[in-house]
């Protein structure tokens, strides 16, 4: 480790603990087929975190305090995610309309909320920008010591409820027919989501934490078709891309962190996709040539 | 701010007509992506054209509109294709495909911006999320009268000749081919077994989509294509169950939002009192999301307050 | 370029001896799981074929696969002794109900005109002729009074009926039809056999997967009987006997009555 600097060190353990936690998470979305409700989230913090940071300058604290940004971007997020859920429920609208809207609608609005703030003379806005695209490089050990803990949390929980996860992940009309409380487990997967989502912000921005929520899960689904073998294979993804991502742009000043640990998340996908044996594209046509040659050996004509 | 006729005619015209055809040809386009039930394809392809928009930049070392648009529309399409290959060849499911797609490039963007060439004019990810309305200008006006001068539209700025031409072209070819469109994203079977090839229709929804929001890009940014390819498309929807309604009252939500947007952006904060603008695109989008919320709420039979009424008497005949 | 197919399209008469359908080697796989294999069959010039078997048994997954939307691994298929590809305005398919959004903002006549758009070609306006022939094909299934309603507001049958006159205003001169029958009221289910039989009086084939057995024999001339492989085919007095409905369908129905109620 010595050619490692403590700096570095320290990016490279927090993306790490980042890919790890998102990768597991991620699993329940893309099960679930919500993989885009994770997009919706994390653009609607943008409001949150500029009406906090709006709050904190009225209240004479300091605007740029991480937990009160967070605590915004936790609050619209989770706004955003229940009007969706709302709009799915109550109108004819379809789900991809309900996330694109409600998306495109708050990050607007954030957008409008930002404009105001730099016309504000007492602000220094200089930090908020950060939240849009991350700035992995800046992280401090505090921070990182933050995703670590992250990481454990989020693998306890889901070690805990494993068996209520997965059974909301496959049926959860069955479920909810059984007597699970589908209402209150499905929030408690949301708020996991939302964690992850908030505190990864400011390491990889708002567009790419939706990539270490989607990519590392999708990439599993293709090696398994085991939800356990799923969600180490999805952590173990996300954890790799977010240090091989880290260590790369460490070394290559002008490779921004985040945007290389989600390029490598994705060549994982691609490559998963190519030469997966379970269900991966290869495999498969493999399998199906091996099928179609069984069968003409059999004297089918064709 | 007080609003003089130079000022209003050459800050203030040309970034309402921006907006407005922006608003028109989004809205017109997104009524398919809306029906087909790929909303989200608009997200995929204005984060994704990003880095087909720095590429187009780097190969021909200029800020010129046409290196960087072609680059953008290529991006948007190579997105395209790569979301259809993942969801068939790799069996992922629409959504997760378009995420780890369209990530996937947004990121690669990125990178491609942080390199040499690209960080020494400001080519900066702001533009491209926020877009500049406020930066088209129409100098050659000094007072209303000069707009009854034809010579003088011919010096309309770059930006919105392209819009108004954007526009054209889509309302044409959909216009055209109208029924094919309807059919394909109505019954995509059906169509396949009349022989009318729904994957080639299903891609060019894709590339109009692109093409209006390529387009529009550069003026109002990539969020506020997302709202104008959604929003007023599904807000139509609450409002009527024909085709020809729907990409009316579309067009319509679409132009008044643009306007209205706009206005509210420019205008609002001095008429409350406030020396300032505030950012019009993420006000359009703003506006954009109230009218769909009300529609939503008040639309005479689908809205919800219409539901609840009709279920309720329902309930008191039986 | 469509008009161009149409002109090409090549139709034997009825005795010529070449069948409507003509069937070779099919197998079809989902996902590693052999779902047809080995199907040969073919089918006659005209009629009414039922597609019998019971659930899994590859029905509509045949008719998917014999119209191209489902890719076949091995096999060949011929429409009236030619390709697909070439002779696709020749046919007309009605699939099972649930898989179209009943939201969208479509009428029943623009649902019924839908079926012309092979006949009218890219880029064509809808004419005032093709717009009538939708209308009497509606009037054909008696859904011509509701010829503007919202397809989500008509009830189950009223929708099936719809499909039909679809598929009639193809003017195919063969039709798949999936489970038509499947889940209507009675007076749907007295119109789609009366079309049934003017398709057949006009002396075109219609070939529809069919859940009933017990009804098969008072409606079909002929039968094919799947269960991942053919079981057994040919006219519905020779094919339907005890002895095949046990092969196809294991025990369950041996308790079967057959012929009509």
């Amino acid at each position: 480790m010595e050619m490692v600097g403590h700096n570095t060190l320290v990016v490279l353990l927090g993306a790490t603990a980042l890919g790890l936690a998102a990768g597991m998470v991620g699993c329940f979305m893309v099960l679930r087929r919500r993989a885009l409700v994770s997009d919706a989230l994390s653009h609607a913090t943008l409001p949150g975190i500029v009406t906090a940071f709006l709050t904190g300058l009225a209240l004479g604290i300091d605007g740029r305090s991480l937990p009160l940004l967070l605590a915004g971007a936790a609050i619209s997020g989770v706004i955003a995610v229940l009007t969706i859920q709302a709009i799915k429920r109550w109108t004819r609208l379809t789900e991809d309309a309900a996330i694109g809207a409600v998306l495109s609608v708050f990050f607007g609005a954030g957008v409008v909320l930002l404009s105001v703030v730099q016309e504000l003379p007492a602000a220094n806005a200089a930090g908020l920008k950060g939240f849009i695209f991350g700035q992995t490089a800046a992280m401090r050990s505090g921070e990182a010591m933050g995703l670590g803990a992250l990481a454990l949390v989020a693998a306890a929980l889901i070690w805990l409820f494993f068996k209520e996860f997965r059974l909301l992940a496959f049926d959860e009309g069955f479920a909810r027919a059984a007597g699970w409380p589908t209402g209150r487990i499905d929030l408690a997967l949301m708020a996991l989501v939302t964690l992850v989502t908030v505190v990864g912000l400011q390491t990889v921005g708002l567009v790419l934490i939706i990539a270490l929520l989607i990519t590392p899960a999708a990439t599993a689904r293709f090696w398994t078709d085991d939800l356990a073998a799923m969600l180490i294979i999805a952590g173990g993804v996300g954890a790799v891309s977010g240090g091989v991502g880290a260590l790369l742009s460490s070394r290559f000043a002008d490779l921004p962190a985040g945007a290389i640990i989600v390029l490598v998340a994705t060549s994982l996908f691609f490559i998963s996709l190519i030469i997966a044996p379970s269900r991966g594209l290869l495999g498969r046509s493999l399998r199906r040539a091996r099928l179609r040659r069984a069968l003409l050996a059999r004297g089918i004509t064709g | 701010m007080t609003l003089d006729a130079a000022t209003f005619l050459s800050v203030d015209l040309p970034a309402l007509l921006a907006a407005l055809f922006a608003c028109l040809s989004c809205a017109l386009v997104g009524n398919f992506l809306v029906l087909r039930r790929q909303a989200l394809m608009g997200d995929a392809i204005s984060h994704a054209v990003l880095p087909g928009i720095v590429a187009g930049f780097l190969v021909a070392g200029t800020r010129d509109t046409v290196p960087m648009l072609a680059g953008a529309l290529t991006a948007a399409l190579v997105a395209g294709v790569m979301i259809e290959l993942v969801r068939r060849l790799g069996r992922v499911e629409a959504g997760a495909a378009m995420g780890v797609v369209f990530t996937g490039l947004f990121a690669l963007g990125v990178v491609l911006i942080e390199q040499g060439p690209a960080r020494q004019i400001d080519l900066d990810a702001d533009c491209v999320l926020y877009g500049q309305l406020e930066a088209i200008l129409w100098l050659a006006p000094n007072g209303w009268s000069d707009l009854t001068d034809p010579a003088l539209w011919a010096t309309l700025p770059r930006q919105v000749v392209q819009l108004v031409a954007v526009f054209a072209l889509c309302l044409v070819i959909i216009l055209i081919f109208l029924k094919e469109l309807t059919l394909v994203c109505f019954d995509p079977a059906l169509a396949d077994t009349l022989g009318l090839k729904s994957g080639l229709v299903q891609h060019g929804i894709v590339g109009l989509a692109a093409l209006a929001a390529i387009a529009a890009f550069e003026a109002v940014g990539s969020i506020l294509v997302i709202a104008m390819l959604i929003c007023p498309a599904a807000t139509a929807r609450l409002y009527t169950d024909r085709m020809g309604t729907q990409l009316v009252v579309s067009l319509l939500v679409g132009g008044v939002t643009g306007l209205g947007g706009y206005a509210l952006a420019a205008f609002g904060p001095s008429l409350l009192g406030y020396d300032m603008a505030v950012n019009a695109a993420g006000s359009i989008a703003v506006l954009a999301g109230v009218i769909l919320g009300l529609s939503i709420l008040l639309a005479p039979r689908y809205g919800v307050l219409a539901r609840a009424t009709g279920r309720a008497m329902r309930g008191a005949a039986a | 370029m469509l008009q161009r197919l149409l002109s090409d399209n090549f139709i034997p008469s009825a005795d010529a001896g070449v069948g409507a359908l003509a069937v070779s080697g099919l197998s079809v796989a989902y996902h590693q799981r052999l779902v047809l294999r080995d199907i040969t069959w073919t089918a006659p010039a005209h009629g009414l074929v039922a597609i019998v078997g019971p659930n899994g048994a590859g029905k509509s997954t045949f008719l998917k696969a014999v119209l191209g939307l489902v890719p076949a691994l091995t096999g060949n298929i011929e429409i009236y002794g030619r390709p697909l590809k070439r002779q696709r305005a020749l046919i007309g398919y009605v699939p099972q109900r649930e898989s179209v959004d009943w939201d969208f903002p479509v009428s029943a006549l623009d649902v019924v005109t839908m079926g012309r758009y092979g006949l009218i070609g890219w880029g064509r306006r809808i004419t005032g002729k093709h717009r009538a022939a939708a209308m009497q094909a509606l009037d054909r299934v008696g859904m011509a009074d509701l010829a503007h309603r919202q397809i989500g507001q008509l009830s189950g049958g009223q929708q099936q009926r719809v499909f039909l006159a679809r598929a009639l205003a193809q003017e195919a001169r063969l039709y798949f039809m999936d489970e038509p029958l499947a889940g209507v009221d009675a007076a749907t289910e007295q119109t789609i056999l009366a079309v049934l039989r003017e398709l057949d009086a006009e002396g075109r084939t219609v070939i529809c997967v069919h859940h009933d057995l017990q009804t098969v024999a008072e409606t079909f001339d002929h039968v094919l009987m799947l269960n991942g492989e053919l079981v057994a085919a040919g006219p519905v007095y020779e094919a339907l006997t005890e002895d095949n409905l046990r092969r196809a369908y294991g025990q369950r129905a041996s308790g079967l009555r057959l012929g009509p109620r």
